[in-house]
């Protein structure tokens, strides 16, 4: 666990100076938190939304908001958009972090002399990952917690629905599983690429199942519910063991020295 | 310190390093030379336990590699052909973060003790990048030597140097030797192997040579000493042939070459023939032929004999 602690720590010391990699890590939590938190301030108590809840809405919505007024209603299908961008951050933050980091020793040739050590390859690639998703897990939470904290303030009619099963797992189950797929693909992409925005730009295409589900929830072909959820879970995970026993067989010693071009 | 025996390794088809049987001792200064592409940075790799041979065994430090490689990795410390420093992190993390790797015990006192041994404490808060060629090879060098392995691999550890700094760098190596560190040298510099190894072993994907320096220049050329006279007379050749001890002798100008068995025995009685035929003697000296010569010959024997 020393050796672990020692990657998580260095890695952080190194990344966070990137200032792309502090801009991804900061500023898009804060735009997907504060961007439905304005919304939801500014739609309260406007006369619109009641107009809004009987002919804009998808009618599969309709079954999520037994229970709701129609303002809420209408408040709720707004911001139910967002949780699919909150689980864009599990995404895209390891994905940044994990390619300035591989990459990044790659092409200042550091790997070797770290090689060298006595580190066992599953620590180093334990303590690579937990350094990239840790901070995304972190800043996913965080957000939300600032978002549901807000949303009591300014639209108390849907706070239940926020702490309902539906969100709770695609935060706290979801996110932080996409969140190790997001870094096993970092890991191979970044094997074969010299260049850390490039890995970056090629992993990043992870997030097109994602903006598919939410272009579906808009235009009502899809309702991400909680069955939907748990079945992205069941998916995800089934994922993420794949991902990892890939990752794992090319982050070996003699893989890295010897084939990571 | 270092034993292998048929040691091996093949990239597909390639064949990197072929059946390498060496041994090397406690203490000792061991000089790896050859060409790029001969294999020497795979067998620091192998030796090193970064990788698997093909074939063959060896130990290190103790430890049989294949088996033991975690446990070589504690016992050696590997200076890589590039400094392989994280540029944004300071001189002092830097050597923090692998110390805590190698597990040492007191990271703070030993990283002191290393930069300022290496002449880099006053530096030790400004990252890496900034450095200087020769403070990053020196901050390297500190890095293999954190942990106090027994065994160090150098691979080319004064490539790129100024003078001055490049014997620095070979003061210290010989100064670790005095310690009772084994010594793997890998080097292009010929006269620094020259100086600093104990044995050298000339490499090219196999093993091509191995001896001391003198081992090698007297295997390959014997030994010779010249005669430089102030006129040549053929009684004066006629004086050398007939001395036993001598293997051939060669008049070039004023010049005899005599090639000699032991010159430190043969010389005196070789002057005292020469004066005794009438010759004035104005300087002997031994010929030595350079390791480059010897590197040459071993890699492109036609060549070097140009």
């Amino acid at each position: 666990m020393r050796k672990i602690r020692t990657i998580v720590a260095k890695e952080w010391r190194e990344v966070f100076k990137h200032r792309f990699v502090l801009f991804t890590v900061v500023f898009m939590p804060l735009m997907l938190t504060a961007i439905p938190l304005v919304i939801l301030f500014t739609m309260q108590g406007s006369g619109d939304l009641a107009g809004l809840a009987q002919t804009d809405m998808p009618p599969r919505f309709a079954r999520l908001c037994e229970g709701l007024s129609s303002e809420a209603c209408a408040q709720y299908f707004l911001v139910s958009q967002f949780m699919l961008l909150f689980m864009l951050l599990p995404l895209a933050i390891p994905v940044t972090i994990a390619s300035y980091s591989i990459v990044g020793e790659k092409t200042t040739r550091t790997l070797e002399p770290l090689l060298a050590t006595p580190i066992r390859t599953w620590e180093l690639l334990v303590g690579k990952s937990a350094a990239a998703a840790l901070p995304a897990i972190g800043a996913t939470w965080l957000a939300f917690g600032v978002f549901v904290a807000g949303a009591s303030i300014g639209a108390p009619g849907i706070l239940v629905r926020l702490l309902d099963a539906l969100w709770l797992v695609a935060i706290f189950v979801v996110g932080p599983l996409l969140a190790v797929a997001a870094v096993c693909v970092a890991v191979m992409v970044s094997s074969r690429v010299n260049e850390p925005r490039a890995a970056e730009q090629i992993t990043m295409l992870m997030v097109i199942p994602l903006l598919g589900l939410f272009f579906g929830q808009i235009s009502g072909l899809i309702l991400v519910d909680r069955t939907l959820v748990l079945w992205m879970a069941l998916g995800v995970g089934l994922l993420d063991v794949v991902l990892m026993a890939l990752a794992i067989q090319l982050f070996q010693r003699e893989t890295i020295l010897t084939r990571w071009k | 310190m270092i034993e292998t025996k048929g040691l091996s390794r093949r990239f597909g088809e390639v064949v990197a390093v072929e059946s390498l049987d060496l041994s090397v001792g406690e203490g000792e200064i061991f000089g790896f030379l050859g060409p790029n592409g001969a294999g020497k940075t795979t067998t620091i790799r192998m030796l090193g336990g970064l990788i698997r041979p093909s074939g063959g065994w060896a130990r290190v430090a103790g430890h049989e590699l294949g088996r033991e490689d975690e446990a070589i990795r504690r016992e050696v410390g590997i200076l890589t052909e590039s400094p392989g420093l994280y540029d944004r992190l300071s001189a002092e993390r830097n050597l923090a973060f692998f110390a805590e790797l190698y597990e040492v015990e007191d990271v703070d006192s030993q990283v002191e003790r290393y930069l300022r041994m290496l002449g880099l404490w006053e530096r030790r808060s400004e990252p890496a990048a900034t450095l200087s060629k020769g403070m990053r090879q020196k901050l390297a060098i500190a890095r293999a030597l954190l942990h106090q392995p027994k065994v160090l691999f150098l691979d080319e550890p004064t490539s790129g140097l100024d003078p001055e700094m490049a014997r620095l760098v070979r003061s210290f190596i010989a100064e670790l030797k005095q310690e009772g560190r084994t010594i793997f040298l890998c080097t292009h510099n010929l006269d620094e192997a020259d100086r600093l190894c104990d044995r050298i072993a000339v490499f090219n994907n196999r093993m091509l040579a191995l001896d001391t320096p003198a081992g090698l220049r007297k295997r390959l050329y014997g030994r010779r000493v010249v005669f430089h006279l102030r006129t040549m007379q053929p009684a004066f050749i006629q004086a050398i042939e007939r001395h036993p001890g001598v293997q051939g002798v060669e008049a070039v100008d004023n010049k005899l070459v005599i090639s000699l068995e032991d010159p430190e025995r043969e010389n005196p009685a070789l002057i005292r023939a020469l004066v005794a035929a009438g010759a004035d003697i104005q300087f002997v000296g031994e010929l030595r032929r350079t390791l480059e010569d010897v590197y040459l010959r071993l890699l492109r024997p036609q060549q070097a004999d140009a």
